[in-house]
């Protein structure tokens, strides 16, 4: 399954990251290379295999349903990328 | 008294304890010679004039019922540090001051231990040489313009250079046992679930581990029974009975049956690590453990595996760089202009190919064909080691392929640069701990280690066997200061 420069731009678009045409090329490149050799796994017949999905055999835990930390608004904001003192600030989104 | 920074962790804290050398007198010879060695580019954050006051507040009310007595450390600058810058070694994160503490660094204070500041690492964990870092190479004190391994480069680098009596890394596919192979020191990773993961930034979640990474077989225990801890705060860390792993350390190995993986005999690699394998398994032998020659058949398919699920996690994991709440901001247009500009800016290079990677095998029509079939393939890895571990107590293999190579050697090309954690990375995919040591020099001179991988939570039996196999290696790591003036 080769990954064409339109997938490159794809998954760019999907994980929210801007490529210039010379960047996507280079990645084409790269992913390419990379997902040749990761297709040896196909030689592996897993058809009765069950997948893992976490090597910690513990259930989840439950916990006490308990505020454990308060009045932290002026910390949780210190390291806003723009300053407010009341809220998180972004670029507008409804028109 | 030979010099301070000679002195290994454990003799540190015995002459602390005896009142023989003070806090401050030891943070002052690390500082010290620390500030003498920027050519390593090992720190990211100094926090020399803070660990000094600490370490004077230290001397005036000494507690030395602590295991880590006044004890200063830099650690990587992975782990999040109240009040202390925190980078992950990315742009992103380049101002990032967390307002909360890691369990782990909190675990090192509560001991007694002082922060000396934080260490260079590959861009959120994610390298094997330490040349992905925002902050640029770190050096290896083995030698000028040799990588010292990463992802824990810096770590490695400052306590092979003595800039810190001991320290702590992480390790995802190897990023503990790597660069303790590549600068002729120890390093473990502990079974998954071992130590905690709260306020370590996250690369891939089922696989991350905190870890010790010393001068020596002795510090690594003490070290591993200060940090692993059951943490309410992460959701897999497992409640279990800890062992006291410095006063349990012991070289009675008699009996053990140590396996052997034929797998791990890889093509082209160097006569001296075969060798050196060959060694390992006569000093075994000599200690009264027993040889087993095992089979891990699925060893070729760890690697491609690993390079589906981490990237996978890390994608998920990193999708809160967004530039709404904390780290950097790129404007844009509109809000997602503004996140893809962001993260286009604020990542590195390796970061964004592993994020294409991991939301490519994720999305939608190829979820099935990559993701599920890694983590089948992931359970297979697993069931070879539950299978020889019936029969064997320990297994015996090199740490890497290769000893540490130059600068720019393999940043070129993704997957001989990922070939390197061959031996590191099935570890991590079957959450069991294992350690390097250092047992040799190869013709230029360079550490090699070799790696003992454990049953999960047998990090006692995995110690002692190092401890065993320390003694008759007799390694000595002959640095000489050559990038200090």
């Amino acid at each position: 399954m080769a990954i064409d420069l339109k997938t490159v731009k794809h998954i760019s678009k999907l994980a929210r990251i801007s490529v210039n045409d010379e960047k996507a090329k280079k990645l084409e490149k790269d992913l390419n290379s990379i997902f040749k050799w990761i297709e040896q796994l196909n030689e592996l017949n897993t058809d009765k295999v069950e997948p893992l999905t976490s090597i910690a055999e513990t259930k989840l835990r439950l916990r006490k349903d308990k505020i454990l930390s308060e009045n932290i608004r002026d910390e949780i904001l210190k390291n806003s990328p723009k300053d407010n003192k009341d809220y998180f600030v972004v670029p507008k989104v409804v028109e | 008294m030979s010099n301070i920074t000679d002195l290994s962790l454990n003799e540190l804290v015995n002459n602390v304890k005896s009142k023989k050398i003070s806090s401050k007198e030891i943070t002052k010879a690390y500082v010290e010679r620390s500030k003498k060695s920027n050519k390593l580019n090992t720190y990211i954050e100094r926090t020399f004039d803070n660990a000094l006051k600490n370490s004077e507040k230290f001397d005036n009310s000494p507690n030395l019922e602590k295991k880590l007595p006044g004890i200063p450390f830099a650690v990587k600058d992975l782990f999040c540090t109240k009040g202390v810058k925190t980078t992950a070694s990315s742009k992103i994160l380049e101002n990032f001051i967390p307002t909360y503490e890691s369990t782990i660094t909190q675990n090192l204070w509560d001991a007694g231990a002082i922060l000396l500041g934080k260490l260079n690492c590959d861009e959120f964990a994610m390298g094997s040489s330490n040349e992905t870092s925002y902050f640029g190479n770190v050096i290896s004190p083995i030698s000028d313009n040799l990588v010292p391994g990463g992802s824990s480069g810096g770590s490695a680098s400052a306590l092979a250079a003595k800039l810190t009596p001991a320290t702590i890394g992480t390790d995802t596919g190897g990023s503990i046992r790597q660069p303790a192979s590549f600068t002729g020191t120890v390093g473990l990773k502990p079974t998954y679930g071992s130590c905690s993961r709260y306020g370590i930034v996250a690369f891939a979640s089922s696989l991350d581990q905190a870890g010790p990474m010393t001068r020596n077989v002795k510090d690594c225990s003490l070290l591993l029974e200060v940090m692993s801890s059951f943490d309410p705060k992460d959701s897999t860390s497992v409640d279990f009975k800890r062992p006291n792993y410095f006063t349990g350390l012991n070289k009675n190995i008699k009996g053990k049956k140590i396996g052997i993986p034929k797998e791990y005999r890889v093509d082209g690699m160097p006569k001296e690590i075969d060798k050196l394998w060959e060694k390992g398994k006569e000093y075994l032998k000599d200690c009264g453990a027993e040889i087993v020659d095992i089979s891990l058949p699925h060893t070729n398919y760890a690697l491609p595996t690993y390079y589906i699920v981490a990237p996978a996690e890390a994608s998920s994991n990193l999708a809160r760089y967004d530039g709404v709440k904390y780290g950097l901001r790129a404007d844009g247009e509109n809000l997602i202009d503004m996140y893809e500009k962001t993260r286009s800016q604020g990542f590195g290079e390796e970061v964004k190919r592993r994020i294409m990677i991991g939301t490519y095998v994720l999305s939608s029509g190829y979820y099935d064909a990559y993701y599920l079939k890694a983590q089948k393939v992931r359970k297979l890895i697993k069931n070879d080691f539950d299978d020889v571990f019936k029969k064997v107590d320990a297994i015996l293999t090199p740490s890497t392929p290769s000893s540490a190579f130059k600068v720019g050697e393999k940043s070129n090309d993704p997957v001989s640069m990922y070939l390197n954690d061959i031996f590191t990375v099935p570890v991590n995919l079957a959450g069991l701990p294992g350690i390097s040591i250092p047992a040799g020099l190869d013709k230029n001179n360079y550490p090699l280690g070799l790696q003992i991988i454990g049953k999960p939570f047998d990090e006692q039996n995995i110690l002692n066997i190092a401890y065993s196999m320390e003694e008759k290696i007799n390694f000595k790591l002959n640095i000489k200061d050559w990038w200090i003036k």
